[in-house]
């Protein structure tokens, strides 16, 4: 899509999105928010992105694969019930290494710990996930606007001519995230 | 810990399949052996829970009913064994079934993410978290269906997720039905707040709603029309695992929540669940008459088995019950290995269409035998595992002088060795018809290694069948003592709840 409006936007609304789910993650903790909204808000600023400068660009600025990103989350997710597991006996169970007791019987310290990192995988399965399936829709969609004879050799490259291939193509860049 | 491993292992695996997912050799290995896994951590949770009764645990230390709980009585044990089992025969056959680019889109990360749904859902102590799981092998199972990236696969697959996402959201609505009129959802919980309560409206929209929802995960009559759509579209591999797990995923939710929750006893709860069962056994078996693929004349019988297990639950005696529970574990085994060995016909023919390949019994008489035992089993052959499964079924239905039934579940039975017989007649003794490959002896010959991935699942599970059908009295033991477990369930619920127990 070429429009500058759309374009100049994005240069200032994208990194403000980014920035705004890590905070919805973090908020997360104690209030409404959390991963799987903050990670729905980083996929917008990535659609955003995809919509105005193209899927190409938007892949490169999200530097892993998609599918990559969204594996990374789910161990990350899977970890923090590990961890869990081995210091407290509970899969799950929140873990902050990083409070201390005091002595008057409150606590003090960073609320970091599993919890966190579960909710940092949440938000990453949501990004990978949802930026993998947009990503490949985008590109099925320009791939049916060429005209046929523009056709390249190679996987990925040319139109499809029929729906069969498209659904082909647009399964294989799911789960290759346009990797040619 | 060992409750929570048969879920974190396919879960872990599926994440080092989507990281190795460029590496298929590798990927296949790791699959192989996530699936392994499964099965000793399912042995050692089945050891643990004969020896000591149920065991629960409390996710992130959150006790019930306030947190998440899993727990595993005899049932949900034997349910995530056999998971194991079959998790296991598959992974062995995919090795020579599934094509490099089903591997490449993520076929065992997917698999993997199938199971952790099913053990998942076989162990939950919690309603909530059984729809979360029920949602994980929807997701999961539907990217097995389109990954073969056929029009066939997407048509298929877009008939299964639209009724099971209907089913789904009743499902839903039904469980916020029942924490807004008994405030929990923890299973154990519930047990002791829903009888008594169960002529409210709001109680009894949820049971119908769940009746329907599971009803229709489990493929009953009249809303199965998902399974046969879709079943005979993606890979041999995946179809047996979903033949062998995905309905039976259903039955168990209605076999557990039917009994611990609301009461099957129920009168209007127990019509619907026997004109239900009683229909979903006849037309499963008339839809299989009208068919010609291998895969598909298994689909319907499917369902038609189906309907043997909901009416062990419907006829709600002890004995039925026991039958139901039998007939879970037979069926598993039984429907795996016949779609694996349709896989293999079809293999060995070049077709799976009845009416291009023949031949089979001259050509290869010991597929033939390897064919007849799960198909025997299947239609209740003495002394197969199926025999047994539907004489306990029978002998209930006659003692709860539910004639009608018994005479259903005789005459589906038959009408079954009709459709055996089928499959039988037209792949093995008729002469393969001229110009298929069959007849030409064009039909790709497999290498040695293709062959024993191939046929050593199937010969694993006819050997089960045979077992079960030899000496079926420690099975029965064990089915007892589960369906015990589900009728009385002290024991089950002082696991979940602690000493407190209502």
């Amino acid at each position: 899509m070429n429009s500058l409006i759309l374009t100049t936007a994005t240069r200032a609304l994208a990194p403000l999105l980014l920035v705004f789910s890590v905070y919805i993650l973090l908020r997360g903790h104690n209030e409404p928010g959390g991963g799987f909204i903050g990670g729905l808000v980083a996929a917008t600023a990535f659609a955003l992105l995809e919509k105005a400068e193209g899927v190409a660009r938007a892949r490169r600025l999200l530097r892993l694969r998609p599918l990559t990103v969204a594996a990374l989350g789910l161990g990350a997710a899977l970890l923090a019930g590990l961890w869990g597991a081995v210091a407290k006996g509970h899969v799950l169970a929140g873990v902050w290494p990083l409070i201390e007791k005091t002595a008057d019987g409150g606590k003090s310290g960073l609320p970091v710990g599993s919890v966190l990192l579960f909710d940092v995988g949440v938000y990453l399965v949501v990004v990978g996930a949802v930026c993998g399936v947009l990503f490949a829709l985008e590109e099925a969609a320009t791939a049916l606007e060429c005209e046929p004879d523009e056709g390249g050799a190679g996987r990925g490259g040319g139109a499809p001519k029929t729906i069969d291939q498209t659904m082909d193509r647009t399964i294989d860049r799911t789960v290759d995230g346009g990797d040619r | 810990m060992m409750l929570a491993a048969a879920i974190l292992i396919p879960m872990a695996t599926a994440v080092l399949c989507l990281m190795l997912r460029r590496r298929a050799a590798v990927a296949r290995l790791v699959s192989l052996a996530g699936a392994v896994a499964l099965l000793i951590a399912s042995v050692l949770l089945l050891v643990t829970v004969l020896q000591g009764g149920p065991v629960a645990a409390q996710m992130g230390g959150w006790p019930a009913p306030f947190g998440i709980t899993l727990v595993a009585d005899l049932l949900s044990a034997a349910m995530v064994l056999i998971t194991g089992i079959v998790a296991v025969a598959v992974a062995v056959y995919g090795l020579a079934d599934v094509t490099r680019n089903e591997e490449r889109r993520g076929h065992h990360t997917l698999t993997q993410a199938l199971l952790a749904g099913v053990c998942g859902a076989f162990l939950t102590g919690d309603m909530f978290n059984l729809y979360v799981w029920f949602e994980v092998m929807l997701i999961a199972s539907f990217g097995l269906l389109v990954i073969g990236g056929g029009k066939a696969q997407i048509d298929g697959a877009v008939k299964y997720v639209g009724l099971n996402l209907i089913a789904t959201l009743a499902f839903l609505t039904g469980v916020g039905l029942l924490y807004g009129a008994t405030g929990t959802l923890n299973m154990a919980d519930l047990h002791g707040i829903v009888p008594g309560r169960q002529d409210e409206v709001a109680i009894l929209g949820a049971a119908a709603l769940l009746l329907f929802a599971f009803g229709a995960k489990a493929a009953m009559f009249p809303v199965f029309f998902w399974l046969p759509a879709a079943y005979h579209t993606p890979s041999v591999t995946t179809s047996a695992l979903f033949a062998a797990l995905l309905t039976k995923v259903g039955v168990y939710a209605l076999l557990r929540v039917f009994t611990l929750v609301f009461d099957a006893g129920h009168p209007s709860i127990q019509a619907v669940l026997l004109v239900g069962a009683c229909l979903t056994m006849a037309v499963g078996v008339l839809g299989a008459a009208a068919q010609n693929g291998i895969r598909r004349i298994l689909s319907f019988h499917i369902i038609s088995q189906i309907g043997y297990m909901v009416v062990g639950l419907a006829i709600y005696t002890p004995l039925a019950i026991v039958g139901g529970i039998f007939y879970l574990f037979h069926h598993i085994v039984v429907k795996a290995n016949l779609f694996l060995i349709g896989g293999l016909i079809a293999r060995r023919t070049g077709s799976e269409d009845l009416d291009r390949i023949g031949g089979l019994w001259a050509a290869r008489p010991w597929l033939g035998v390897l064919f007849l035992i799960p198909a025997l089993s299947l239609a209740g052959i003495p002394p197969l595992s199926g025999f047994w499964a539907k004489l306990l079924i029978v002998q209930a239905s006659l003692e709860a002088e539910l004639y009608i039934v018994a005479a259903v579940a005789l005459v589906v039975g038959l009408l079954t060795i009709f459709s055996m017989s089928k499959i039988w007649l037209e792949a093995f003794w008729k002469e393969a018809p001229a110009g298929t490959p069959a007849a030409t002896g064009t039909v790709p010959a497999l290498g040695a290694a293709a062959t024993a991935a191939l046929l050593t699942p199937a010969l694993a599970l006819a050997a089960i069948t045979v077992v079960i059908g030899l000496m079926p009295g420690p099975f029965f033991d064990a089915a007892q003592v589960a369906a015990d477990h589900l009728v009385t369930p002290d024991a089950y619920v002082r696991a979940v709840l602690g000493g407190a127990s209502p």
